[in-house]
């Protein structure tokens, strides 16, 4: 790798190590203190290399020079201001005081607090999506930008908002409480599914961006998963649930970006890899007594790994379907939860119940009932697609139903 | 929306009232995708069956097994939905599968707290 590949890829992994551990040192409320170090390391990196080549380790030099910085600012404040929190006063004292401990370990637990103090509550969702990109992922603010489709100033903006109101909040960089662990968990995971989902389902064209955001998801994840604490029936679940649906990313998406939809897919292209983990991380879910909704995701997403039409196949997703809406209603899974209805049971019966459903301006809908009625009655049929047609939003969605209507 | 409770009365106990395996895995199944419709058009508030353990309490410190009075009344589950009127709640109740069974009944009630707050 030459300087101009290595520094962004060193960038993407070491970048969040560095803001976390600087950031755990001196306390959630200097965030933007570590975030600056780490950046600043990066620049004196991509400075001193261009002039000298590339170090022999480039990861323990960029750990020196974050070390050096953090501790120049340390000594800094410490002689001019007094202003870092008492506690950091307090180790002045003692000789190892302003030592950043950049070990393995350190860094590991360093990163996994500073996912709760991320993920939380007080900030809205897409709030800690981006900052978990930012801190936890490396991602740059264009890149963020990028991956939701806006602009980098409305990020700035977003990013800047959650800091101020976590600060606000005083939240640290700790691990929840025992009692906690559960509720803090459930808006971890809700970020990490988000994160995922991001990518998997996002419109932006480019695979790449999009596949990086699914990885990130399933590295925090099992970040999740390594630790004894929050290694919890849930946790494995959805990290099953994305080896599932992540073994058929580079089957779902052809050369130009488009979606390849399930029946289209080039089975071989399946990664069967994720498929097996997928499984191992679905029985490492399976103890405890709560079946969250990841555990019925997973388990849905298992049996799409199996092309096979089989009657046992859409009678366990019809079940698995009508427990997940109980435990939370979508519509996406209301249409799929009726998709499954007429494969189990029969056509004629999904077609009376989804007739019930309430989603007039859903495209989705329209194509389901299209597809329902398909063989039973082709007039209904089309003029079930025609509607889809006019609601649906994207090119090639209006593609995909043209040429369902050409079919019939 | 109101809010309305569907109780299921049927007879959990006696022999004769025993399904078989296959018979019960198609009861749970028919109560199953009836539950998931109701979710699926997301007018599913809660619920759940119950066991057949329970106790009955009276006045007079009277305290019986079972958790019924009358082996035909005894509650085997009940769900909460979500409805427009009393009309849409008991299109809900006429579509329970316990209702195939003879003398088996659902009882459809309001919901008084949400009738309150609700308007």
């Amino acid at each position: 790798m030459n300087q101009q590949e290595l520094i962004p890829h060193l960038f993407r992994t070491e970048y969040r190590k560095i803001v976390s551990v600087i950031a755990k040192r001196f306390g959630f409320e200097h965030l933007e203190i570590a975030e600056d170090i780490a950046s600043d390391t990066f620049l004196t990196a991509s400075q001193s290399w261009g002039l000298n080549g590339i170090p022999e380790n480039p990861t323990a030099w960029l750990y020196n020079v974050a070390k050096n910085k953090a501790k120049n600012h340390l000594q800094r404040i410490n002689v001019f201001e007094g202003k870092v929190a008492p506690i950091i006063k307090q180790d002045v004292t003692s000789e190892k005081s302003e030592e950043i401990d950049l070990s393995p370990q350190n860094i590991n637990d360093s990163q996994l607090q500073m996912m709760f103090a991320v993920c939380h509550s007080s900030i809205p969702p897409e709030a800690q999506v981006g900052l978990s990109l930012r801190i936890l992922c490396g991602f740059g603010i264009e890149e963020i930008a990028d991956a939701f489709l806006t602009n980098k100033e409305t990020i700035n903006k977003r990013l800047f908002r959650a800091r101020e109101k976590l600060r606000e909040n005083n939240i640290k960089i700790e691990l929840p409480r025992e009692g906690d662990i559960e509720m803090r968990l459930d808006t971890v995971l809700t970020t990490i599914y988000l994160l995922f989902n991001e990518g998997y389902y996002s419109i932006s064209q480019d695979k790449t961006v999009r596949k990086e955001l699914c990885l990130e998801a399933m590295r925090l994840c099992t970040m999740l998963v390594e630790n004894k604490a929050t290694n919890k029936p849930q946790v494995n679940a959805l990290l099953s649930l994305m080896c599932f649906h992540a073994s058929r990313f580079d089957a779902r998406i052809d050369r130009h970006g488009q979606l390849i939809l399930y029946d289209d897919q080039d089975v071989n292209l399946w990664n069967t890899d994720l498929i097996s983990k997928g499984g191992y991380f679905l029985n490492a879910a399976a103890s405890g007594d709560k079946i969250s909704k990841y555990h019925l995701e997973a388990g849905i997403a298992y049996w799409n790994t199996r092309k096979e039409d089989t009657k046992e196949k859409w009678e366990n997703i019809l079940q698995l379907y009508n427990r997940l809406l109980q435990i939370e209603y979508s519509p996406i899974a209301a249409l799929n939860r009726t998709y499954a209805l007429s494969k189990a049971n029969s056509r004629e019966a999904a077609i009376f119940e989804a007739e019930k459903l309430d989603l007039g301006d859903n495209h989705f809908y329209f194509l389901l009932l299209g597809e329902l009625y398909g063989i039973l009655d082709k007039t209904k049929a089309r003029t079930n697609f025609q509607k889809a047609y006019s609601l649906a939003k994207t090119q090639s969605e209006k593609q995909a139903i043209q040429k369902k209507m050409d079919e019939l | 929306m109101e809010e309305y409770v569907l109780l299921m009365r049927l007879d959990i106990i006696t022999k004769d009232a025993q399904p078989s395996p296959e018979q019960m895995q198609q009861y749970m199944k028919q109560y199953h995708d009836w539950v998931g419709g109701i979710a699926a058009q997301n007018k599913f508030v809660g619920g759940t069956g119950l066991s057949t353990e329970g106790r009955v309490f009276k006045s007079n410190n009277v305290i019986t097994d079972g958790p019924f009075a009358e082996i035909k009344e005894s509650i085997a589950g009940f769900i909460t939905v979500r409805a427009k009127d009393f009309d849409e709640a008991s299109k809900f109740a006429q579509a329970c599968p316990i209702l195939q069974g003879a003398g088996n009944t659902v009882e459809l009630r309001k919901i008084v707290s949400v009738h309150e707050k609700g308007k």
